[in-house]
């Protein structure tokens, strides 16, 4: 393809945890792809608002497409880490039951994981459970412990699985917001609300929140998308009650309850909560659901306290029905369906990126392996994670690595400049890709520097300057 | 790696870094102030208002101008200040304190010293730590952060302003945000009085006509992209009137929500924190649980002025020269915060010497007495016509009233506001 060229082999639709691992995949063949978002940045939807887990495999039945791509997804994050550099570690799960009632659910969750033939699955007495975590209430009876299961950043496995697909020729387009949709001959002509259009021989609708939207456009299947609204909050890495391993409660029929997750970075996740609401672009937290989440928390883990909130956030979750629908519609031509991805679809996302490749084969899309196919992104080494021996030779190669700019989170000037050339230019992009404003702070210290850096790296203008795209603009005047 | 040794080092070089590095070199001994900013100064450097330095120099200076006639200071003697450098991990070598620094010019330093006097300030309370609900839009910012953008970096965050709560920063940046023409709504304090000093008030809003909603919470705050506006719901007998709440339209929300000493450094050196006051635990010399490591200023309590904080800074120094000097604490006595007090700092107090004391109140009360207790026995009281949380007590004890606990053994100081 031509640079610049309007007209593509695949465009997918959505530039979230489903559509970037389409993407990265697909970007391994002789092929035009095109990823469009309608945000600034990629992950901007629900894949940076979630729990960042990668599942232990015992929570659904093997009859539905989701607990299968689950369990299939979940093992494929050892080797995406080791070529896509984001953090990603197997803590393992345990079930908290903390009531006798609530150890029969326990067994059946174990049942299930077995016949989904989880590896290394165990029932646990009381003492095994306070021996797992022992952090853990005095009051928990038993649970379940699934070693395999892990936490992961999940922006950054966005971010990096786009970067890979972009180096091996996936174009992006942010802003990119689908308004309708015509096909003439054999390609679809997408038309943006800026005005902007691409044509595509196939489209995936990898949409989340708005794929019911984006299925209307192209004539597609008429099916409502709902949200569920899941509530959490931050606590500071200093907090004692950081667990070893993700700490969950027995499920109910609807959600997987309120966890209490150690994230991969150092800092604990309390939540999600899980309330219907109509508006998809709803994320505001309620002091109401905030106490829930600290109630039940506490019930898990004792120490668990309010002192150590950095800051809450909430993530709309989409769901249809039971389970994922990823099929080709049966109206629109060369047009594959990927809606209702919730839980575990963050898990199960690198299996979906396999799935519909398999799925495009079968409409007829030729696949051809790239020969020079690279798997890798370059490593960004963050000052954080170095000895001061390491981080000393590293200044002496880039002076930049000893400007911290973030002081919480010890994120230095180079990690901010490594974020903007990467093409994150608004501060929840930077934020994302290097953790600057994610600590205890909030950004209260490193905000103007980071302003700074973007001005002078991009030329960009004071005014120019948002928190996450259009509308978000962070400075209104100058003096 | 770069090794670099001297008697003492500084950590922080705003007031009190400076002033307490200022009592080492005054005695000949080696000293280092490390400081994360370009410049020396800290957070005087954006308080470009004035009311500084009425008591340290008798005169109302901006804090750019009290930062510079220390720095003159320091300029003068043989400290050697390490700007643009951030410690990274602090740790105890046998009898030597290892400080790993970073800077981009020199890369990491291991800085060895036998004296550390810990002066990092505090940081700003986010919106996280006040868990206030709704979105998360762009527009909310702390007011110090305002403050840093208005006053140095010359950009302006907002034309339409709520300030939430009282605290001294928020009222100077009420001002502020009204003189380079913006509209300051409404200033939000949960509390039935404001956390600022009473002068800022008047000078800040009353002269501004900006509006003081006391015994009022944000319940929410409103927009998509940018901030639209906040909820406030008054509270009346310690509950919310949820029926009365109404809605101020704005594309701002500035927060003025306390402050709190920044020790994370510390807890990692095994600095043992009063969760009272966020600071370390001090003895009678300022000095932390950790022997040679001492503290001043607001990493150690929030302090109301700057000129408490050199004061306070330059006895740290003191009695950490002393200390090199090999001057080792006598018998001490703890200070214990009676009825009525929020903390007392230093918590302990040395009977053979005059001790300076600063504590905060729990309570707003006119006529109040301030009442010390050496075991249990009246040894001071002193009339105050007016208390309140916001505005800190200093108070200075001598041998005359301690004596008694001299011979006592396992002798308790208890202050208290009747």
């Amino acid at each position: 393809m031509k640079p610049g060229s309007d007209s593509f082999d695949v465009a997918i639709v959505g530039a979230g945890v489903s559509g970037a691992n389409i993407a990265r995949r697909l970007s391994a063949y002789e092929l035009d792809v095109v990823l469009v978002e309608k945000e600034a940045d990629v992950s901007f939807g629900t894949s940076k608002a979630n729990s960042g887990i990668v599942h232990g495999g015992f929570h659904h039945n093997k009859k539905y497409l989701k607990a299968r791509l689950e369990l299939q997804g979940a093992m494929m994050f050892d080797r995406l880490k080791a070529e896509l550099d984001f953090p990603f570690e197997r803590c393992g799960i345990v079930v908290a039951a903390m009531h006798e009632d609530e150890m029969r659910p326990i067994e059946q969750l174990y049942m299930q994981g077995v016949e989904n033939g989880v590896i290394g699955i165990e029932m646990c007495s009381r003492e095994r459970m306070l021996e797992l975590e022992p952090k853990l209430s005095e009051d928990c009876v038993g649970g379940l412990y699934a070693p395999g299961g892990g936490i992961v950043e999940p922006y950054r496995f966005v971010f990096s699985l786009v970067e890979n697909a972009q180096k091996n020729g996936v174009r992006l387009m942010t802003g990119f917001a689908v308004e309708s949709a015509k096909r003439e001959g054999e390609r679809w002509t997408v038309k943006a609300a800026d005005g902007r259009s691409i044509k595509a021989r196939y489209v995936v609708n990898a949409a989340g929140l708005f794929a019911d939207e984006v299925s209307r456009a192209f004539g597609a299947e008429d099916f409502a998308i709902h949200a569920r609204k899941g509530e959490y909050y931050l606590l500071d890495r200093m907090t004692k009650c950081k667990p070893a391993r993700v700490v969950f409660p027995v499920p109910t029929s609807v959600s997987k309850g309120m966890l209490v997750i150690p994230t991969v970075e150092g800092t604990v996740l309390i939540g999600p909560t899980a309330t219907a609401v109509q508006d998809k672009t709803d994320l505001a937290t309620t002091r109401e659901e905030l106490d829930t989440i600290l109630k039940s928390a506490r019930n898990m883990i004792p120490s668990v306290s309010e002192t150590d909130v950095i800051t809450s956030f909430a993530g709309l979750r989409p769901f249809m029905e039971e389970d994922f629908y990823i099929e080709p519609s049966k109206k629109a031509p060369a047009f594959i369906q990927v809606a209702g991805i919730q839980s575990p679809g963050l898990t199960a996302s690198p299996a979906i990126g396999e799935y519909v490749k398999d799925l495009l084969k079968k409409e007829g899309l030729k696949l051809v392996e790239k020969a020079d196919w690279d798997p890798f992104v370059r490593k960004v080494p963050r000052a954080k994670d170095l000895s001061p021996y390491e981080l000393d030779e590293l200044v002496k190669k880039d002076p930049a690595y000893g400007e911290i700019v973030c002081r919480c989170e010890r994120v230095t000037e180079a990690e901010i400049v490594e974020a903007i050339r990467r093409g994150h230019v608004t501060l929840d992009g930077i934020k994302y890709f290097t953790r600057a404003q994610m600590g205890r702070c909030q950004g209260g210290f490193c905000t103007y520097k980071i302003l700074k850096i973007i001005m002078r790296e991009t030329g960009m203008g004071w005014d120019e300057i948002t928190k996450r795209g259009e509308g978000s603009s962070v400075l209104r005047g100058e003096l | 790696m770069k090794e670099m040794r001297f008697d003492a080092a500084v950590v922080g070089g705003g007031a009190a870094g400076m002033a307490a590095a200022l009592e080492f070199a005054a005695r000949g001994l080696t000293c280092a102030v490390i400081e994360r900013e370009e410049q020396l100064g800290g957070i005087l450097m954006q308080c470009i208002h004035n009311g500084f330095g009425l008591i340290e120099f008798n005169e109302e200076l901006s804090g750019p101008e009290f930062a510079e006639r220390f720095e003159e200071k320091v300029r003068k003697t043989a400290i050697t200040p390490l700007c643009s450098t951030t410690v990274i991990e602090m740790e105890v070598e046998g009898e030597e304190k290892v400080l790993s620094c970073v800077s981009s010019g020199l890369g990491v330093i291991r800085l060895r010293a036998k004296a550390v006097v810990l002066a990092m300030g505090c940081r700003e309370r986010n919106r996280g730590n006040i868990r206030i609900p709704g979105s998360r839009p762009a527009g909310v910012y702390t007011a110090g952060l305002a403050q840093r953008l208005v006053n140095i970096e010359g950009y302006v965050p907002g034309k339409d302003v709520v300030i939430i709560g009282s605290g001294d920063i928020g009222l100077i940046m009420a001002r502020r945000m009204s003189w380079v023409g913006c509209k300051v709504h409404a200033v939000v304090e949960i509390l039935p009085y404001p956390s600022g000093l009473t002068r800022n008030i008047v000078q800040c809003l009353n002269d501004f006509g900006i509006p003081l909603y006391l015994s009022h919470l944000t319940t929410n705050i409103y927009g998509k992209d940018r901030v639209e506006g906040v909820e406030i719901t008054p509270i009346e007998n310690g509950a919310l009137m949820l029926e009365k709440s109404f809605k101020i339209p704005c594309d701002t929300v500035l927060l003025s929500v306390g402050l709190v000493p920044e020790n994370e450094l510390s807890k990692n050196m095994g600095i043992e924190i009063n969760p009272m006051t966020n600071g370390p635990y001090v003895d009678a010399c300022l000095m932390t649980n950790i022997p040679g490591v001492f503290a001043c200023g607001n990493v150690l309590h929030v302090h109301d002025l700057v000129d408490f904080v050199v004061e306070e800074a330059r006895r740290a120094g003191a009695f950490a020269a002393e200390w090199l000097a090999g001057k080792r604490g006598g018998k001490e006595v703890r200070v214990k915060a009676g009825p009525n007090v929020r903390y007392v700092s230093p918590s302990k107090v040395a009977p053979a010497r005059d001790n300076k004391l600063y504590l905060r109140t729990l309570v707003v009360k006119n006529d109040a007495v301030l009442e010390v207790k050496l075991n249990n026995k009246i040894v001071r009281q002193v009339k105050k016509s007016h208390v309140q949380p916001s505005e800190m007590i200093t108070l200075t004890l001598g041998q005359a009233e301690l004596e008694a606990a001299a011979s006592a053994p396992d002798s308790v100081l208890e202050i208290s506001i009747q």
